[in-house]
C-alpha cells in the first residue's frame, strides 16, 4: 500500500470530516466529495486514489456516524494513521475495511510524503524523508474483520451466507 | 419559585406502588410476578461494567483489555442518520428477520420532522423496517422524541442492561446503571441479526463528587468541570463511573446529562450505580423493571485513576469552542455577545432543565439582538412543560419553543448558525461548524446559564440575574 501523505492536527472530529448537512443521505459518492470539507474544503478533489491520511491524537473524535470513514474511504484514501484515535471511529473504520494504524511516532511525516504501509511488519516506510514508523499490532479478530473487507463480509462468511 | 421536576411521573400512583412491591419482593414471592428477569452480579474486586461485561459474555472474572463478546444484548437503537445505513447492511447480511424485536429501538430524532426530502426517505425507511420487522419502539411524530431522553423516559432502559446505540450519546443509560455504548451503522446492523457485540473491558476512572451544589449550578456545569480537567482524551476508551454525595442526591435526568457527556471526554461509557433513585425512576415507568443483586462497584476493586471534586467549588462554567474541555467560569466569558440561545438536546433537554430556564425567564425579556429557541426533548416533556405553564413564559419572553429533535444541536435544521454568529447552548459538542457555518461559534453551557444570557445579550452567570 503506497501513497501520498496528508497531515492532519490533533482532535479531527466527525462533524469537520462529514458536516451534519450532508448525513441525509449514506451514499458513498456523495459524501465522499464532502470529506474534510469542514477544516479542509477541497480536499477530496487533491485527493489520489490510495493516498494516507496522518493525523495526531484522537482522530474521529465526536459523533458515531460511519459516514465519517465512509467519506474518507470513499474519496480514494487507503488507510488512516494517527497518534490515537476515538473509539467509534476506529472500530467504524475496520467495520468499513478501511485500515485505522495507531502510530504516535509517525509525527515527523509531512504533507506530500510518500509513504508505504506494511501491514504484516507493523511499519510504515516513509520514502520521501527515509524514515520508518512502526504502528501498533491490530488483535487477530480485528484483522480478520478487515481481511475479510469489512464486518459485513465478515458476519456473512461467519454465518454461512 | 417554580416546582424541580422531581416528580417527573407519568403513571399513576397505584401502579407504581404494585410495581414497586413485586420489585422488591421478587419472582420468588410475587404470584402475578411481573419481574422476570433476575441478575446477579457477584464479589471478585470488579467494577460495575466490568461486572456488567462479565455478566453478559458469560465470563466470570474479567479484567481491563479484555476482549468478551455480549451474548445478548438487551437493546440495539438506531435513528433517522444511522439506521438507513445500518438497515440497508442488516438486509446485506442475508438474514430475515431482527433477532428480537422487541429489543431494537428506532427513533427519528437528528432530520424530523423531515427537513427535505432526503430525510424524509431516511424517515420512511425506519418506518417500514419497523412495520416488516414487528418493532414496536417507533414512535411516529407527535410521539416520538430525542432518542436518549425518549428510552429512558418510556421504561426501556433498566439498570444491569447491557446497550448499543448508533448515536455516540448511548453512553446516557448509563445515568441508570446499564452498560451503553455508541456503535457505527454497520456494527448495529449486524447487532440486529445476531443480538451479539464484541467489547474490549474499558479502565474504569472513577469521578466522586460530594458536597451541595451552589444555586444555579447543575450537573452540567459539574460534567463540564470535570472534562476541563481530565480534556476531550481525558478517558479515552474509559468507563466513567460517577459516584459521591453530589451525584447521589441529583436526579436521573441530572445524572443522565453527565453520563451522556462521557463520550466528550472520550469514554466508552458513563456509569452511575443504581441506587433507590433509580429504582424508583424504572418503577415508575415499566411494568418489567430487572431485579439486579449486588450491581455495585466492590470495594477492592481497580480504578486507572481517581478524581475528586467538591460540588460547593463548582461555578456556572462555559466550555469555549471549539472543544467541550474548554472549559472557564461563565463570569470570565461576559464580554461575549450572543445571538442565539438554545435550550434543548439529549444534553439538557428536559423537564427539569425547562424549569430552571423557565424560573430565570419568568417576567423577564429574551434581549432585542437574541433568538432563543427552545426545544422540550420528548412529547411527554413538552406537554408537562405547558401544565406546568413553562412554554408560557418562554412565549412571554420572547423566546421560540419548537417541537422535538435533535435539529440544531448537530447543525441540521431548526437553528442553524449563520457566518460569524455566537449561540451559547445547553447542548454536548462545540466543535467548530457543529451549529453550522464553520466561521460560527458555540459555547457549552448550562439551561440555568443559557436563559441567563439570553436575558442580557452576552454570556452570564445566572446567579448574577437573581
Amino acid at each position: 500500500m503506497i501513497g501520498r501523505a496528508h497531515i492532519f492536527a490533533d482532535n479531527v472530529n466527525t462533524d469537520i470530516i462529514i458536516p451534519a448537512a450532508y448525513l441525509n443521505t449514506y451514499d458513498p459518492l456523495i459524501l465522499g466529495k464532502h470529506a474534510m470539507e469542514g477544516i479542509d474544503p477541497g480536499f477530496s478533489s487533491r485527493v489520489k486514489s490510495g493516498d494516507i491520511i496522518v493525523a495526531g491524537c484522537n482522530f474521529g473524535c465526536g459523533s458515531s456516524r460511519e459516514h465519517a470513514p465512509i467519506a474518507i474511504k470513499s474519496c480514494g484514501i487507503s488507510a488512516v494513521v494517527a497518534s490515537s484515535f476515538a473509539r467509534i471511529f476506529y472500530r467504524n473504520a475496520i467495520n468499513i475495511g478501511l485500515p485505522a494504524l495507531v502510530s504516535p511516532d509517525s509525527g515527523s511525516a509531512e504533507d506530500g510524503d510518500e509513504l508505504e504501509i506494511l501491514m504484516e511488519k507493523g511499519a510504515i516506510r516513509n520514502l520521501t524523508r527515509q524514515e520508518t514508523y512502526r504502528f501498533a499490532p491490530m488483535p487477530g479478530f480485528l484483522l480478520a474483520i478487515l481481511n475479510d473487507g469489512g464486518l459485513l463480509e465478515h458476519t456473512r462468511k461467519r454465518l454461512g451466507r | 419559585m417554580l416546582e424541580a421536576g422531581k416528580d417527573n411521573t407519568f403513571v399513576t400512583v397505584t401502579t407504581v406502588a404494585k410495581i414497586r412491591k413485586e420489585f422488591n419482593e421478587g419472582p420468588g414471592n410475587c404470584r402475578s410476578a411481573s419481574v422476570l428477569d433476575r441478575r446477579v452480579f457477584g464479589h471478585d474486586r470488579m467494577t460495575i461494567v466490568e461486572k456488567l461485561l462479565g455478566w453478559s459474555s458469560g465470563t466470570e472474572k474479567v479484567s481491563p483489555g479484555m476482549i468478551v463478546e455480549s451474548r445478548r444484548l438487551d437493546l440495539v437503537l438506531v435513528n433517522d442518520v444511522t439506521g438507513p445505513l445500518a438497515i440497508d447492511q442488516f438486509r446485506k447480511i442475508g438474514v430475515e428477520r431482527v433477532f428480537d424485536p422487541s429489543k431494537i429501538a428506532l427513533v427519528m430524532d437528528h432530520y424530523a420532522p423531515n427537513k427535505d426530502v432526503m430525510s424524509a426517505a431516511q424517515c420512511t425507511m425506519l418506518r417500514e423496517f419497523a412495520r416488516e420487522m414487528g418493532i414496536k419502539s417507533f414512535w411516529e411524530i407527535g410521539r416520538c422524541g430525542i432518542e436518549h431522553v425518549l428510552l429512558p423516559e418510556s421504561g426501556l432502559v433498566k439498570p444491569g442492561m447491557i446497550i448499543v446505540g448508533a448515536d455516540s450519546h448511548t453512553c446516557t443509560y448509563g445515568a441508570l446503571g446499564a452498560f451503553a455504548t455508541g456503535i457505527g451503522s454497520t456494527e448495529a446492523a449486524v447487532a440486529m441479526a445476531t443480538g451479539k457485540c464484541w467489547f474490549r473491558v474499558p479502565e474504569s476512572q472513577l469521578h466522586r463528587i460530594d458536597g451541595r451544589l451552589g444555586r444555579y449550578v447543575t450537573s452540567k456545569d459539574v460534567i463540564l468541570t470535570v472534562i476541563g480537567k481530565i480534556g476531550v482524551e481525558g478517558a479515552s476508551y474509559m468507563s466513567m463511573e460517577f459516584s459521591g454525595s453530589t451525584v447521589r442526591a441529583m436526579s436521573v435526568d441530572s445524572r443522565a446529562t453527565m453520563c451522556n457527556m462521557a463520550i466528550e471526554a472520550g469514554a466508552k461509557c458513563g456509569v452511575v450505580e443504581p441506587d433507590e433513585t433509580t429504582i424508583r425512576y424504572v418503577a415508575e415507568r415499566t411494568a418489567k423493571p430487572i431485579r439486579v443483586e449486588n450491581l455495585c462497584s466492590d470495594e477492592d476493586c481497580t480504578y486507572a485513576a481517581r478524581f475528586e471534586f467538591d460540588a460547593r467549588t463548582i461555578e456556572p462554567v462555559v466550555a469555549l469552542p471549539p472543544l467541550p474541555s474548554n472549559c472557564v467560569p461563565a463570569a470570565d466569558a461576559s464580554h461575549v455577545e450572543i445571538d442565539q440561545a438554545f435550550l434543548g438536546s439529549c444534553t439538557n433537554g428536559k423537564l427539569e432543565d425547562l424549569c430552571i430556564a423557565a424560573e430565570l425567564l419568568k417576567g423577564e425579556k429574551v434581549n432585542p439582538r437574541v433568538r432563543m429557541i427552545v426545544i422540550p426533548a420528548t412529547w411527554r416533556i413538552y406537554r408537562e412543560a405547558m401544565q406546568r405553564g413553562y412554554l408560557s413564559i418562554f412565549l412571554d419572553a420572547g423566546a421560540c419553543v419548537s417541537c422535538p429533535t435533535c435539529g440544531p444541536c448537530l447543525g441540521g435544521h431548526m437553528g442553524v448558525l449563520a457566518d460569524g454568529e455566537v449561540c451559547v447552548s445547553s447542548t454536548n459538542r462545540n466543535f467548530v461548524g457543529r451549529m453550522g457555518s464553520t466561521k460560527s461559534e458555540v459555547y457549552l453551557a448550562s439551561p440555568a446559564t443559557v436563559a441567563a444570557s439570553a436575558i442580557t445579550g452576552h454570556i452570564t452567570d445566572p446567579r448574577t440575574i437573581r
